[in-house]
């Protein structure tokens, strides 16, 4: 059955890049947990701001300082993200997160505490941040092509409606908006288990199935060196199970409807990672967390995440829209501020996935156009680091 | 409107013809109550009898499930039944456990 014509356009800001962004931010970026009291009180002077306090950014190493820089860097330079004050404890650091964003031709300008203590560089870099939100403000948006937007997808506190019909409408969303050459991504390495064979099958060439499988592979020789026991109550969480998720296995064959049915991806990137081979489908190495999957998105530069949701995770992101839908006739009622999209009408057979496939591409691109999420309106920013291991 | 030609209430789906569960999709199901099931991938329509409550979103078995044996939903293997299952019972974590991890 042929769906509803899809709109071409959005009204988005096109930044120095190239790139479009769906919302204007100025935001705050602290360099490391001892800046979030400085980043927090520039925030608070300059109205309009967005501080991004987080926990991490002292003594990390490795591949795990990698993630760090390139998780600031990644949000630094999102296309939502018009301009950005980077605060750090010391001038070395923060100036790597600075010079990485500055790359996006966006304006950025970085301070540090160590030598001029708090107040010194709250007032100075308070200075900057009301300069840029006033540029910021002077910005419109345009018409541009859909193919130059980017979407991410990932569900949570899922449950066996997320499987019937939340995923699904996103799957079909999916597969209508992939020919048109818009950029999407999917994650949640573990919680593909059980289905990671038929994930595989997915992929564009036998290279990138390998390269998906390797990916998976480490994720779970990881999980079987943690555990300490067959992780149910962690996943499947006491939520799924509550809505009637039994196994991993289950939960990964409900979690894969979100892919769709015909779209390869075609490409495996790391956490954080921009994708870079064009157009399509993507799939990232991420935790299975909510807050931790979307930040590593976001940092992927991509502009808005559709979140299926069974029994009701509450997700926002600061910097990305979080665009929630259901198939659970409960939690479209109970909490029902919390829901952009009702598709438990797939449950009592009212709505074809076609019809709530369409019914999400006219919420997204609504909220493209301006539209605010309900995780907007309740002022959810869950802006979550991931830490691969202890620090140094 | 109502799709497929169902004018009755459907109270299970079943994603494959191969799945030896279905999930319920309405509120209070009980002992007793004569299930109608929509085959999604088929089109076709099954009954089972439900032998225990079925809270919404939860399984019940649409055939006898021998322990050991595997439970498919989706038409893959989603896990084992740890002890026997008979048909219109309820199927979750106390019958029902991971081949993984």
């Amino acid at each position: 059955m042929p769906g509803k014509e899809i709109p071409q356009t959005i009204w988005g800001y096109r930044r120095e890049n190239g790139r479009v962004g769906i919302r204007n931010h100025v935001i705050i970026l602290p360099l490391d947990d001892l800046s979030n009291a400085a980043c927090e009180a520039v925030a608070n002077n300059i109205k309009g701001t967005l501080a991004l306090p987080h926990h991490y950014g002292r003594l990390q190493f490795g591949e795990d300082l990698q993630l760090h820089f390139r998780t600031l860097i990644g949000t630094g330079c999102n296309p939502n993200v018009a301009a950005v004050v980077v605060i750090g404890i010391e001038p070395g650091w923060t100036g790597r997160v600075v010079e990485g964003i500055a790359q996006s031709g966006k304006p950025v300008q970085g301070f540090s505490i160590e030598r001029h203590g708090d107040i010194n560089t709250i007032a100075a870099a308070s200075r900057t941040a009301h300069q840029f939100l006033q540029h910021a403000s002077e910005l419109r948006r345009e018409e541009c092509s859909i193919a130059d937007l980017w979407v991410s997808m990932k569900c949570g506190e899922s449950d066996t409606t997320s499987g019937l019909g939340a995923n699904p409408t996103v799957g079909n969303l999916l597969d209508k908006l992939d020919p048109l050459g818009v950029t999407t991504c999917f994650g949640e390495t573990s919680e593909l288990t059980g289905a990671e064979m038929v994930c595989r099958e997915r992929a564009i060439s036998p290279e990138i199935g390998e390269k998906f499988m390797r990916t998976w592979t480490a994720y779970n020789d990881f999980i079987n060196e943690c555990k300490t026991d067959d992780l149910s109550e962690s996943q499947p969480t006491k939520g799924n199970i509550e809505g009637g998720l039994t196994t991993i296995e289950e939960k990964a064959f409900g979690n894969l409807e979100k892919i769709g049915r015909t779209t390869k991806f075609i490409d495996v990137l790391e956490p954080a990672e921009a994708p870079s081979r064009g157009a399509g489908l993507y799939f990232m190495d991420t935790s299975s967390a909510a807050a931790e999957c979307v930040t590593l998105q976001a940092a992927a530069g991509f502009a808005v995440h559709l979140f299926p949701t069974g029994q009701g995770n509450v997700i926002g992101n600061p910097i990305e829209p979080v665009i929630k839908l259901t198939a659970n006739p409960r939690t479209a009622r109970e909490m029902s501020e919390h829901v952009d999209l009702d598709v438990s009408g797939i449950l009592r057979r009212e709505m074809t996935y076609d019809d709530a496939g369409d019914a999400l591409i006219d919420i997204t691109v609504r909220t493209c156009n301006g539209r605010l999420t309900c995780a907007e309106v309740l002022g959810h920013r869950e802006f979550v680091m991931t830490k691969l291991y202890r620090s140094a | 409107m109502h799709l497929g030609g169902s004018i009755v209430t459907t109270h299970i789906l079943i994603h494959g013809e191969k799945d030896t569960v279905g999930v319920a999709v309405v509120e209070n199901i009980e002992p007793g109550m004569e299930l109608t099931g929509w085959v999604m991938d088929s089109d076709d329509t099954i009954t089972v009898e439900a032998r225990d409550p079925i809270p919404l979103g939860h399984k019940v078995a649409l055939q006898d499930i021998a322990e050991g044996d595997t439970v498919v939903k989706y038409g893959h293997d989603i896990g084992r039944a740890v002890q026997a299952i008979a048909k219109g019972h309820h199927v979750h974590v106390h019958n029902t456990k991971t081949k993984r991890w």
